[in-house]
């Protein structure tokens, strides 16, 4: 059970929390090729690593915010 | 009987009656089921699970391998780690126990969640002295030990600390943890798992069941010991072979002599001391053996040097009889084993710590922490009673005063110098134990007597079977234990773990510290799925939903459909009709007079914000910018794929103000996927939404004659035109009454706070109404051929494959899915599309799933080509016949096809999917009214958690009082701070109480409502279902959080806690709490 830190409630357990994905891909439906639109849609990193990813309070707050995770570890750190 | 005239920790004072296979047996208060055993004279306690050779009693704690006996409802217990009491009766085994479906359990296991700042796994001296040094430090402190009393091996052995009996120390150091405040000790408690973050699980066993403890800590300092290992040698399973620190045990712990002539296995020092314990008790040593080259003194007992023990010998019943070391042989009917000492590594490497081979120790040890962790005394390899205090303490000051270090956990912050030890420091106590030597390098006696030489006791596994599985190939240790089964026991290869990896590496040729371990998973000790569910079990299992009229469904015998966590009336059954038979009525009133549903399930999103429309613009695939304020209109959103991920109606109440509804299951999705774009995408848009889904209660009016109904409780929405909205007096009460149709018949979605919903349901069918539940809704939609977002779709629909190009937006710029839309694969033209099928026979029935295909095929045919399948299903009474919808590609109206369910294929023709009313010619109803003649009844407001209100004060006592706060009012406020009431989120609060209202402010009077619970005992209470830290020093007041498995908020007043549940858990949370306050 993780313990993620909320910008407005604080550390909280992982399962008050919804996983987001990655953070950072933006919503371009303007302009874009089938195959650049099907990468929106369809692929998201999935390094080993350090990870930039979104989370949602869903039972606190509300609010969305992202962090980096370490996918191996773990370990949690302000998003940059 | 072998128990002792004096000595050890028993209470001799008092006996304790049980029984073993029905046998009658005493011990007393102290025992272990274990040393009753023994102490009865019982030596054989079951089994082996392979060959059914007879096994003894081999260890003294959670490392058992056979001693495992069913007591009563748990069918396997390591008898070394069940306390004995009054009329326990215990069973052996035969190396297995077997669930009994049948067996009472009346235990009462639930949960319960605390934070520290440091946590200390293990009450023996590094572990006692560690929560002194944190505790000293001004740290908030949880220590757990799997003991009933503090002491860990100190309560096993006759060490003395500073000239006195090492348990006067433990003593002392007991009585300084309990004069601090913020030091808890959990006995009886033993830590399982060890996750992620300084997560730590623990089971405490208590009088009238376990409790779950979950566990967070800044820090947490392991001091989980060591346990002595066994090593191969033939016949080395004989009951009378025992670990030498067990024998040790078993007579100064438990006064229990383990045998009376005994041979000590010395491969480290620790033997000797078992021997001199042993001779202590009486025990005769006829030898020790000691592999190592040279042996220490012992008085009058011969030391076999440069030795090793090469077999055993047993009588006809298999108990020892003989050891045999070389070309010696000893009567024994005790041989104690003392192979070296493994650290109890477990929780380490949970944590995901590194583990070392340490070739002094002959051990594998901590090497490198992943978490904010350290492990102090033996489990760290340091061993000496001495050395784990000095070790523990400093670990202990350490954790509660951690310099600032990476790592994910939590560090509390501590102020002024973190490393200084406080005044007067610590005093660590001289012992009078030997420093031990470095134990012999041997895992393994090839030559000897030719019987088994057992590696893994509880899975019978021998060397011959490791030989095996390394002649076939086998390397790494994680093969040989899936190959094998070593390890994989009840006790999870504690004694065999080290052996295996021992002999592998002389079968390999290659180190120890090259073979490595297997990995050590959670939980260390068995726990039974009792403990893991607690109260999550029966009428608490999962949270249940239930609607303000609930109870009158219930008197009404109304049969339920569960609805994602709702319970919804599916129909309601008159006396001896068939549901098949109810539908077809319930359908009839509805198309012939009128019939009224609960509809409070549906989701409902408040909308605000000069942006409300645009936002909605983009979510929703139509348009409702230039909605007109008053009117409604029906909308499917799609997710970014292009896909239906929901459908519903949204009013426009004002300019800049909406009511949204979901789909029953989609309310929080859909609400989560509103504020994800508000958010994360278009944070410029000035919009809010607020959840009043348990706010309203919603009674849907359908049938020709509904106004007659509406006249009556919502005269002021008599004249409303198709799709149009009225805020309006219900029963006298402000409401909101939608035109709204989903059954193609005249129909009203009347809306009323929750307090009223109840009255208002019974007001409508005392009216005449007849009540109908969700088939009846589906059979009436599908008549009409509207689609069920999850029943025609399944995430891979598109709005336009549901035949609702017509709802797709072509002048909008955008809708999150519209580029998809023209992706290949989602603008092709053979995609599966909504179809109507109408059956050759109209009695026959196509069952919902079945697959269609072009003709009756045989076998040979295969493969089939596959057209589509069907989605809906129906018997109708409009149509006096059978209907069904299916989604179908490269097919038309007028095709003929099969639907194939099973053994059945039935013909069927494609047909255009409405099958009732395609002109709309009947959503105006009957015109023409009867004037009312009948007496309205009272409107009576209800609080969600009304019906409970006598258990509530039955429960309560001394310790906590628990009841309803009802009819509170409520505001949700988003956007700037009014200044009053409870902040939710970075620009949200929650006013309540006797305010003047906001303009902009969401009255969600009926959406909450507050239980509290006061009382001294009230936090104990929530600890056992709420996970946030609730110490006084860190609750900042207020929290949404969990409580149970549901959303709260919870607010601290002066003598307990305020709950805030929405309306529809309040029957969850209510049970809840009445079952957490009985204990």
């Amino acid at each position: 059970m993780m313990l993620i830190e909320c910008p407005h409630c604080g550390p909280r357990d992982e399962n008050e929390f919804r996983y987001g994905g990655q953070a950072g891909v933006s919503y371009r439906p303007e302009d874009t090729s089938d195959e650049e639109w099907a990468g929106y849609v369809f692929l998201r990193d999935n390094p080993k690593g350090w990870f930039h990813e979104r989370w949602f309070h869903v039972h606190g707050c509300r609010t969305w915010f992202s962090v980096e995770r370490h996918t191996l570890t773990h370990e949690i750190r302000k998003a940059p | 009987m072998t128990r002792l005239a004096r000595g050890g920790l028993v209470d001799r004072s008092v006996t304790l009656s049980f029984s073993f296979d029905g046998r009658p047996m005493e011990g007393h208060p102290g025992d272990t089921l274990a040393s009753a055993l023994l102490a009865n004279g019982v030596r054989v306690v079951g089994h082996s699970v392979g060959f059914g050779r007879p096994r003894g009693v081999f260890s003294a704690g959670p490392e058992e391998p056979n001693a495992l006996i069913r007591v009563g409802a748990d069918p396997m217990l390591a008898a070394t780690t069940v306390e004995l009491y009054d009329g326990l009766e215990a069973w052996s085994l035969r190396g297995k126990g077997r669930v009994d479906l049948d067996a009472h359990d009346d235990r009462r296991c639930d949960k319960g969640y605390l934070h520290c700042d440091v946590l200390v796994v293990g009450g023996g001296p590094a572990g006692l002295a560690a929560a002194l040094g944190a505790g000293a430090a001004g740290a908030r402190v949880i220590l757990v030990d799997d003991q009933p009393r503090l002491g860990g091996d100190l309560l096993n052995s006759r060490v003395r600390l500073d000239g006195a009996p090492a348990l006067d120390w433990v003593a002392l150091v007991r009585a300084r943890l309990r004069s601090m405040a913020d030091v808890r000790v959990f006995s009886r408690t033993t830590a399982i798992g060890y996750y992620d973050h300084n997560y730590v699980v623990a089971v405490e066993r208590r009088p009238r069941g376990e409790r779950l403890w979950h566990l967070r800590a800044g820090r947490v300092v392991l001091a989980t010991g060591a346990h002595e290992r066994s090593l191969a040698f033939p016949g080395n399973d004989r009951p009378g072979v025992m670990l030498a620190s067990a024998a040790r045990t078993y007579a100064n712990r438990y006064g229990v002599r383990p045998g009376r002539r005994a041979v000590v296995f010395a491969c480290a020092d620790s033997g000797y001391e078992a021997a001199r314990d042993l001779l202590a008790a009486g025990v005769e040593i006829a030898a020790v053996v000691d592999p190592r080259p040279r042996g220490l003194a012992l008085d009058g007992v011969e030391v076999l040097a440069g030795q090793v023990v090469t077999g055993t010998t047993a009588d006809a019943g298999g108990l020892l009889t003989g050891v045999l070391a070389g070309d010696r042989s000893f009567e024994a009917d005790l041989l104690a084993v003392a192979g070296g000492w493994n650290p109890a590594v477990h929780l380490f490497s949970q944590s995901q710590g590194r583990t070392g081979f340490d070739e002094d120790l002959q051990a594998f040890v901590p090497r490198a922490s992943a978490q904010g962790e350290r492990s102090a005394g033996a489990c760290a390899g340091r061993y000496g009673t001495p050395e784990a205090i000095e070790d523990g303490y400093t670990a202990g000051h350490q954790a509660a005063t951690p310099m600032s270090e990476g790592g994910g956990s939590r560090v509390p912050e501590s102020e002024g110098d973190s490393s200084r030890v406080p005044e007067g420091g610590f005093h660590v106590p001289v012992s009078d134990e030997p420093a031990p030597r470095p134990p012999a390098a041997l895992w393994l006696v090839e030559q000897g007597s030719g019987d088994h030489s057992f590696a893994d006791l509880h899975r019978d596994v021998t060397v011959a079977d490791l030989a095996r599985a390394a002649g076939t190939g086998m390397r790494s240790v994680e093969h040989v234990k899936r190959y094998t089964t070593a390890g994989t026991g009840a006790d999870q290869g504690k004694t065999s773990g080290a052996v295996v990896v021992g002999v592998m590496s002389a079968l390999l040729g290659a180190a120890p510290g090259q073979v490595g371990t297997t990995t050590y998973r959670p939980p260390y000790t068995p726990v039974s799925f009792a403990t893991l569910a607690g109260r999550d079990r029966g009428t608490l299992s999962d949270p249940v939903r239930t609607t303000a009229p609930h109870a009158s469904h219930v008197a009404r015998g109304a049969v339920f459909e569960d609805v994602g966590q709702w319970k919804r009336p599916r129909y309601f059954p008159r006396e001896g009709e068939t549901m098949e038979q109810a539908v077809l009525r319930e359908c009839h009133a509805a198309r012939t007079a009128v019939a009224a549903m609960d509809a409070s399930t549906l989701g409902k999103i408040d909308i605000r914000g000069a942006d409300a429309g645009e936002f909605l613009d983009r979510i929703y695939t139509n348009m409702y910018s230039t909605l007109r304020v008053g009117s409604c209109r029906y909308g499917v959103m799609c997710t970014a794929d292009g896909m239906v991920f929901d459908d519903g109606t949204t009013a426009r109440l004002a300019d800049d103000h909406y009511l949204m509804t979901t789909t029953t299951g989609n309310a929080a999705p859909v609400l989560d996927w509103l504020e994800e774009w508000r958010q994360t995408e278009w944070p410029d848009l000035d919009v809010s939404f607020t959840s009043v889904t348990d706010h309203w209660a919603t009674v849907a009016v359908a049938g020709p004659h509904a106004r007659e109904i509406i006249q009556v409780v919502a005269p002021g929405a008599l004249d409303l035109a198709f799709m149009t909205y009225a805020g309006t007096d219900v029963l006298g009460v402000p409401g909101r009454v939608f035109r709204i149709s989903f059954s193609g018949e005249l129909a009203y979605e009347v809306n009323v706070p929750w307090w009223y919903g109840r009255s208002l349901w019974d007001t409508v069918l005392d009216l005449g109404a007849v009540p109908y539940g969700t088939e009846t809704m589906h059979v009436l939609r599908a008549e009409k051929g509207f689609a069920i977002v999850g029943q025609e779709t399944d995430g891979t629909v598109t709005p336009q494959d549901l035949g609702m190009s017509w709802l797709v937006s072509k002048r909008k710029p955008d809708f999150v899915g519209k580029r998809s839309h023209t992706r290949p694969d989602t603008a092709r033209a053979d995609r599966k599309h909504l179809v109507g099928l109408l059956t050759d026979d109209p009695a026959a029935f196509v069952e919902e799933g079945a697959q269609l295909v072009l003709r009756m095929y045989v076998g040979g045919d295969a493969p089939v080509p596959m057209l589509g399948h069907v989605t809906s299903s129906y018997p109708s009474a409009a149509l006096g016949r059978s209907f069904s919808l299916a989604m179908a590609r490269d097919v038309a109206v007028g095709d003929r096809l099969v639907a194939v369910s099973g053994e059945t294929s039935v013909p069927v023709t494609v047909v255009e999917p409405v099958f009732y009313d395609p002109g709309n010619t009947r959503r105006d109803g009957r015109q023409a009214m009867p004037a009312f003649s009948g007496v309205m009844g009272e409107c009576r407001r209800r609080s969600p958690a009304e019906a409970y209100a006598a258990r509530f004060a039955a429960a309560g006592s001394e310790r906590v009082r628990l009841r309803e706060v009802p009819f509170e009012r409520m505001w949700e406020v988003r956007g700037s701070d009014p200044g009053t009431g409870l902040r939710l989120g970075p620009d949200w609060w929650l006013v309540t109480g006797d305010v003047q209202a906001g303009e902009s402010w969401v009255d969600v009077s009926g959406q909450r409502t507050v239980l509290e619970l006061t009382g001294p005992g009230a936090l104990d209470i929530l600890i056992t279902g709420c996970p946030i830290d609730l110490h006084p020093s860190v609750f900042p007041g207020h929290a949404q959080t969990l409580l149970g498995k549901t959303t709260v908020l919870l607010e601290k007043i002066p003598d307990g806690y305020r709950i805030y549940v929405r309306s529809s858990f309040a029957s969850y949370v209510s049970e809840w709490l009445l079952s957490a306050t009985e204990g």
